[in-house]
């Protein structure tokens, strides 16, 4: 554990907000708005930090828990992944199942916490964001193990470095799709636009938003900032594909990953921008096309 | 050279499973046009080279197959006022997951069936042409709209040619144009078909022709 390694744990964390200020801007210039700052992300968990819960009287500790475990697990899930070329915090071979489940955990805190309050609104939203999940989780987990099949690595750091050396013309097709299925993945799992609307306040449309609507104070502060973490891990597992580990030196490196991270933040903000919302019949189609292509991605690294 | 080969082949496994995936009927025939323009290159990439004797094989192919076709068969929607394949036999997201699975078994065979002649690299043509071929099938028997069932068989067709084209050298000119007139007249034929069907029946659900008393 290297002086370095502790930085751009510390790096990550300071940094992870302020993409969904990137996305919200690019919105905005799309709009022809002039948009909220790109730091407005921290000035809502700093108001959120000064109030007070409130909690209803049917909720149990289960509602209490949800926040803390699922921010603990995120930032977790966090020191497993790398920079660039700067390793990782932790690391062990396995350790993708690992990453995986621990956002399983995270969904499952606050999918049991939303359940606790009791609201049918809310009901609704775990049912849906469960179904999503189930079907979004092997196009990760198989799109993982084409890069443990094409790396010969089994710890996502190694991997991950070693997958931008191991691309030639051969194997690029294969990093397309394994791109596309894990953008879709990244996309339904932040809860961003073709398959959920971050900004809807409709009950009959919304996955994620209402599962949190009775959370507040410090508690929402936790989940807004366990989401931007979540959208960090997901986005730095495309971005630390393409980076490639060759200069030795940790800044250049740091550079170049969060200039990935940035202008992943502005094709998500001009995706939202162009498309609605699929209809949520359509969406379960959608997922099973990104399952198709990390299948095809997992078959042409096979053959 | 070969790069591009295996990069067509997997635009070819794309389109496949995109066909399988989408309602709209314009959206289809424009994804089987895509698909029969990219075989229309194949034999610039492949076994023939920049001669002109590929060049004009090329030209003429994505011609009837990127521009004819198409526009035929855009023509016969209009005509007959259908946009979606409404209910299939088989649901979209279940088609995909089959198309899929077609797709790995094609692969299975692709090793199955090593070919003598073929360099080491062009290891995807074999899969590729088997999935086109299969998942053409699999539209046939699985929509009910005649205009579906032609797209599936042009499908089958350009898995056909996607094979021919990539691995056998040297097939005569002449039989390479009279198969693509063969598939030129077949279409024809099938949008005067369904033109009639849909002006009888009001429909071209091909399904209740079964319901006809003779």
């Amino acid at each position: 554990m290297k002086l370095e390694n502790i930085c751009a744990y510390i790096l990550a964390l300071i940094t992870a907000p302020l993409l969904l200020g990137a996305i919200n801007r690019t919105k905005a210039f799309f709009a022809g708005r002039r948009g909220p700052p790109v730091f407005q992300a921290y000035r809502d968990i700093a108001k959120l930090m000064r109030k007070s819960a409130v909690y209803s009287g049917t909720t149990t500790w289960v509602f209490k828990a949800g926040p803390v475990a699922g921010l603990a697990a995120a930032l977790l899930a966090l020191m497993f992944m790398p920079l660039g070329g700067v390793h990782s915090l932790l690391s062990f071979n396995g350790d993708f199942l690992l990453v995986a489940y621990l956002l399983g955990v995270m969904r499952f805190c606050t999918v049991t916490a939303a359940l606790d309050t009791g609201s049918s609104f809310e009901g609704m939203g775990a049912s849906r964001e469960v179904q999503f999940a189930a079907i979004a989780e092997p196009a990760l987990l198989l799109g993982m193990i084409v890069v443990i099949r094409m790396t010969g690595q089994m710890s996502l750091t190694a991997g991950l470095n070693a997958f931008s050396s191991c691309l030639t013309a051969e194997s690029g097709p294969t990093a397309i799709l394994l791109l596309m299925a894990w953008f879709l993945v990244f996309l339904v799992e932040n809860a961003r636009i073709p398959f959920d609307d971050p900004n809807t306040h409709l009950e009959l449309t919304m996955i994620h938003e209402v599962m949190v609507l009775d959370h507040g104070g410090p508690d929402f502060a936790f989940i807004l900032y366990g989401a931007a973490i979540k959208l960090w891990i997901l986005g730095a597992l495309m971005v630390n594909l393409f980076v490639p580990a060759m200069t030795a030196n940790p800044l250049v490196e740091t550079a170049a990953v969060l200039a990935g991270m940035f202008l992943l933040a502005i094709v998500v903000g001009i995706i939202e921008s162009s498309m609605a919302r699929l209809r949520l019949l359509r969406v379960p189609q959608l997922l099973i096309a990104a399952c198709a292509f990390s299948i095809l991605a997992l078959i042409l690294v096979l053959r | 050279m070969h790069g591009m080969t295996e990069n067509i082949m997997a635009v070819l496994l794309l389109i496949n499973l995109a066909l399988t995936a989408s309602s709209r009927l314009a959206g289809c025939i424009g994804l089987v046009a895509m698909q029969g323009i990219a075989i229309g290159l194949l034999p610039l990439f492949s076994q023939e080279g920049f001669t002109p004797r590929g060049f004009f094989l090329a030209g003429f192919v994505v011609i009837l197959k990127g521009v004819f076709f198409p526009r035929l068969l855009t023509n016969t929607i209009r005509n007959a006022s259908v946009r979606r394949e409404v209910e299939p036999f088989v649901g979209y997201g279940f088609s995909l997951m089959i198309g899929t699975a077609l797709t790995a078994v094609s692969f299975w065979l692709g090793t199955r069936l090593p070919l003598p002649s073929s360099p080491a690299g062009m290891s995807l043509v074999l899969p590729g042409a088997i999935s086109t071929i299969l998942i053409g099938l699999f539209l046939i028997v699985s929509r009910k709209k005649a205009v579906t069932q032609v797209l599936g068989y042009l499908v089958m067709e350009n898995g056909i040619a996607a094979f021919g084209l990539a691995v056998v050298s040297k097939i005569p000119l002449l039989i390479e144009l009279g198969i693509l007139l063969d598939a030129f007249v077949a279409i024809f034929v099938m949008a005067i078909m369904i033109y009639h069907i849909s002006r009888e029946f009001d429909h071209m659900d091909v399904d209740q022709l079964s319901t006809l008393k003779g």
